[in-house]
């Protein structure tokens, strides 16, 4: 079979993959830098292109109540955002979870305010990381779109049951072409499979209630509940990854690891900047350098055992954050690896490296220094700086 | 319309065993509207708030209709996610029911909070009711102003003090603003004149598209009256033309009753506690504002009517 490949932006790819998953509703509301994916969805509505009700709400916060009212319908629900917009949304996001509503989301990457910025950073997906949403973060617009259609899979799961988005890095790769391989639409559709709902409030035959008021005697029993779920999806995420490989050639797990095998050097990074960090490495294996990648996919859950497994035998990580914890110490990256790790007998020294924030550059020089600095001994241990900032 | 007996006959959709306080009019209000509803399959939803907290306790639930409720300030904007997932459903040939949809709010969850979420699906045209439980204050979190608070209204954030009256400012209409959308369907309605209420219930449904009726609902607790005067209460703010019953059917207003003589304000106000401090010669000139503002508001309203 031919191989289907178009050059697309990373909002095209997600939009596409959005088509093509076909849902029953979108509801979403425009904004930078993820506003196309909306455009384009729009345009496929309005040409006939999918079945799907689209729903232009009035906010961000409406657009997440709606896809909550949709999902509670036992619709194949979706949406988009990004930085104010998710973060409009985040109460609207933990009740989405809190529901067991398996709505996805396209979530671009961007700095929140203030200063306002409209370019890169993690913070607002950062934001919601204890919301109790599956967070996948892509490191191109070949993952995004492959992610859209595994998210569909992992959320709908019967052992998970969770909301679940997909992040681009804002411009980065939402706005970056790139060579895009798609599957054809009736293999997404075979792939995802028809929806079957547990429950419906259409379903007026058999009426449930949805939203109930949980006091003192039941809400922690339902909090612990989503605890599990999240921790069921660790397998969940990893087979449909390595199922999504049969159908397609590109196989995904929780995390990825280049070069890491006989690596002395990692950097541990989220997003685009693992695409970077791979040039930096050739080239420095290039050198007979030992240098390393992991990559962190799946943020939420975190792959504790596969990241503490990854990292046993690297003589030094330097963990990349590209946002801030704020009076916290290190970024959320950062203390989630040290945590895994910390009570490991065999594990690496780590430090924490805050960058890029509002869309601040970070250029393979930059990375190439920190495997410099690792190897000199020249990086404390445990240590949490910035990089690329003027102090 | 349906009569008593024919609603009687239907069973409750909204069932007792809840918590509501005695007196409550909110649960008259939900119960009244899903009985009046009762020939079509019908999902609720609800703001959080009075009705939600006493009907939902888990892993009990008063309500024998599909419900769905996520938070305060966005019943218009879940109930119509729910309507959209129906119509693509239903068009897919995935549901087979003629199914209804009905929000319920609050006046905080509506008037205020909710009001960005309500005017966006009101626009947006999805066929829902939205009926307002307007008790005039956040109740729920214990008698707090919300801009359906009538002027001279002692909440515990327009407190009645020595130096300010209650609440400073007048009342917002929010069934105008509503009305000022186009919708199909409009209306004021008041716990207290069921068969008023099931014929506006019964009126927004078979029309179709979006419709609002704000219901003027008393509250035994934050109003301060006995718990078997609710209904009387109601019926006294239509005699007094604080609270008229109308209705906008596609654009055209029209009072839907008259009182044969309009009774002071005074009447209405003294009844409740909240009032209760402007009793006394120094705020007359405050019970004077209040009654011009009825009247003033009164006669508006028949100009609409008349066009």
């Amino acid at each position: 079979m031919s191989k289907l490949v178009s050059a697309q932006t990373g909002n095209e790819a997600m939009a596409y993959a959005m088509k093509q998953v076909n849902p029953d509703v979108v509801a979403a509301y425009p904004i930078t830098p993820a506003t196309e994916i909306v455009q384009i969805f729009a345009q496929y509505v309005a040409d006939g292109d999918v079945k799907t009700e689209f729903v232009a709400v009035e906010s961000e916060h409406s657009a997440m109540s709606a896809c909550i009212g949709s999902a509670a319908a036992g619709a194949r629900t979706m949406t988009g955002t990004s930085s104010q917009g998710l973060a409009l949304m985040y109460e609207m996001c933990y009740i989405a979870a809190g529901l067991r509503l398996p709505i996805v989301m396209a979530d671009v990457n961007r700095a929140l305010s203030a200063p306002i910025n409209i370019h890169c950073d993690h913070s607002d997906t950062m934001g919601m990381r204890d919301a109790g949403w599956i967070h996948l973060f892509s490191e191109n617009a070949q993952e995004a779109y492959d992610n859209m259609i595994q998210a569909v899979r992992i959320a709908e799961h019967a052992d998970v049951q969770l909301p679940t988005l997909v992040t681009t890095d804002g411009f980065i790769i939402s706005h970056g072409m790139e060579n895009v391989e798609h599957l054809a639409d009736e293999r997404v559709q075979k792939f995802i499979g028809e929806y079957q709902p547990q429950y419906s409030i259409l379903n007026v035959g058999k009426p449930i209630t949805v939203g109930a008021l949980n006091l003192q005697d039941y809400y922690f029993e339902h909090r612990r509940a989503l605890a599990d779920a999240q921790a069921a999806a660790l397998p969940v995420i990893k087979q449909i990854g390595e199922e999504f490989g049969k159908e397609s050639g590109r196989a995904y797990g929780l995390v990825e690891g280049y070069q890491l095998d006989d690596a002395e050097y990692a950097v541990v990074a989220l997003g685009s900047t693992c695409g970077t960090a791979k040039v930096v490495i050739d080239s420095l294996r290039a050198k007979g350098e030992k240098a390393g990648l992991l990559k962190i996919r799946s943020f939420r859950p975190f792959p504790k055992d596969e990241v503490v497994q990854a990292l046993k035998k690297v003589k030094f990580a330097a963990v990349l954050d590209r946002s801030d914890t704020l009076g916290g110490y290190g970024g959320p990256v950062f203390t989630e690896v040290r945590s895994a790790l910390y009570g490991e007998a065999s594990k690496p020294p780590v430090a924490g490296f805050i960058y890029g924030l509002g869309g601040r550059e970070i250029d393979m020089e930059m990375i190439e220094e920190l495997f410099r600095l690792m190897k000199s001994g020249e990086v404390k241990p445990d240590s949490v700086q910035y990089l690329g900032v003027r102090e | 319309m349906a009569t008593l007996k024919e609603l009687a006959a239907r069973g409750d959709k909204f069932t007792g065993g809840h918590r509501a306080c005695a007196g409550c009019g909110a649960t008259i209000v939900a119960r009244q509207a899903l009985l009046a509803a009762g020939k079509h399959p019908v999902v609720a939803g609800c703001a959080t708030g009075c009705l939600e907290v006493v009907s939902t306790i888990y892993p009990y639930t008063a309500w024998n209709v599909p419900f769905v409720h996520s938070a305060f300030e966005n019943s218009a904007a879940t109930v119509s996610g729910a309507e959209a997932a129906y119509r693509s459903l239903k068009r897919q040939g995935k549901v087979a029911d003629e199914i209804r949809f009905i929000a319920f709010g609050g006046d905080g969850g509506t008037y205020d909070i909710g009001i960005q979420s309500l005017s966006g699906a009101m626009e947006r045209g999805h066929n829902m009711l939205y009926i307002c439980y307007d008790n005039q204050a956040y109740m729920n979190t214990g008698i707090q102003r919300s801009s359906a608070t009538p002027r001279g209204g002692h909440t515990t954030t327009s407190p009645a003090g020595k130096k300010q009256p209650g609440k400073l400012q007048f009342r917002k209409n929010l069934t105008e603003i509503i009305a000022a959308h186009n919708i199909p369907y409009v209306a004021q309605s008041v716990v207290g004149n069921w068969s008023d209420f099931t014929r506006k219930v019964e009126k927004a449904l078979d029309k179709g598209g979006p419709a609002f009726i704000d219901v003027l609902q008393p509250c035994r607790l934050g109003w301060g009256y006995p718990p078997e005067l609710t209904a009387e209460i109601g019926r006294l703010a239509v005699e007094t033309n604080f609270w008229p019953l109308y209705e906008v059917e596609d654009g055209k207003h029209k009072l839907n009753y008259t009182p044969k003589e309009r009774k002071p304000i005074t009447d209405w106000l003294f009844q409740q506690e909240r009032f209760r401090h402007l009793k006394g010669p120094e705020h007359q000139g405050l019970i004077d504002e209040i009654q011009r503002d009825v009247d003033q508001r009164w006669e508006a309203l028949q100009k609409r009517c008349a066009l």
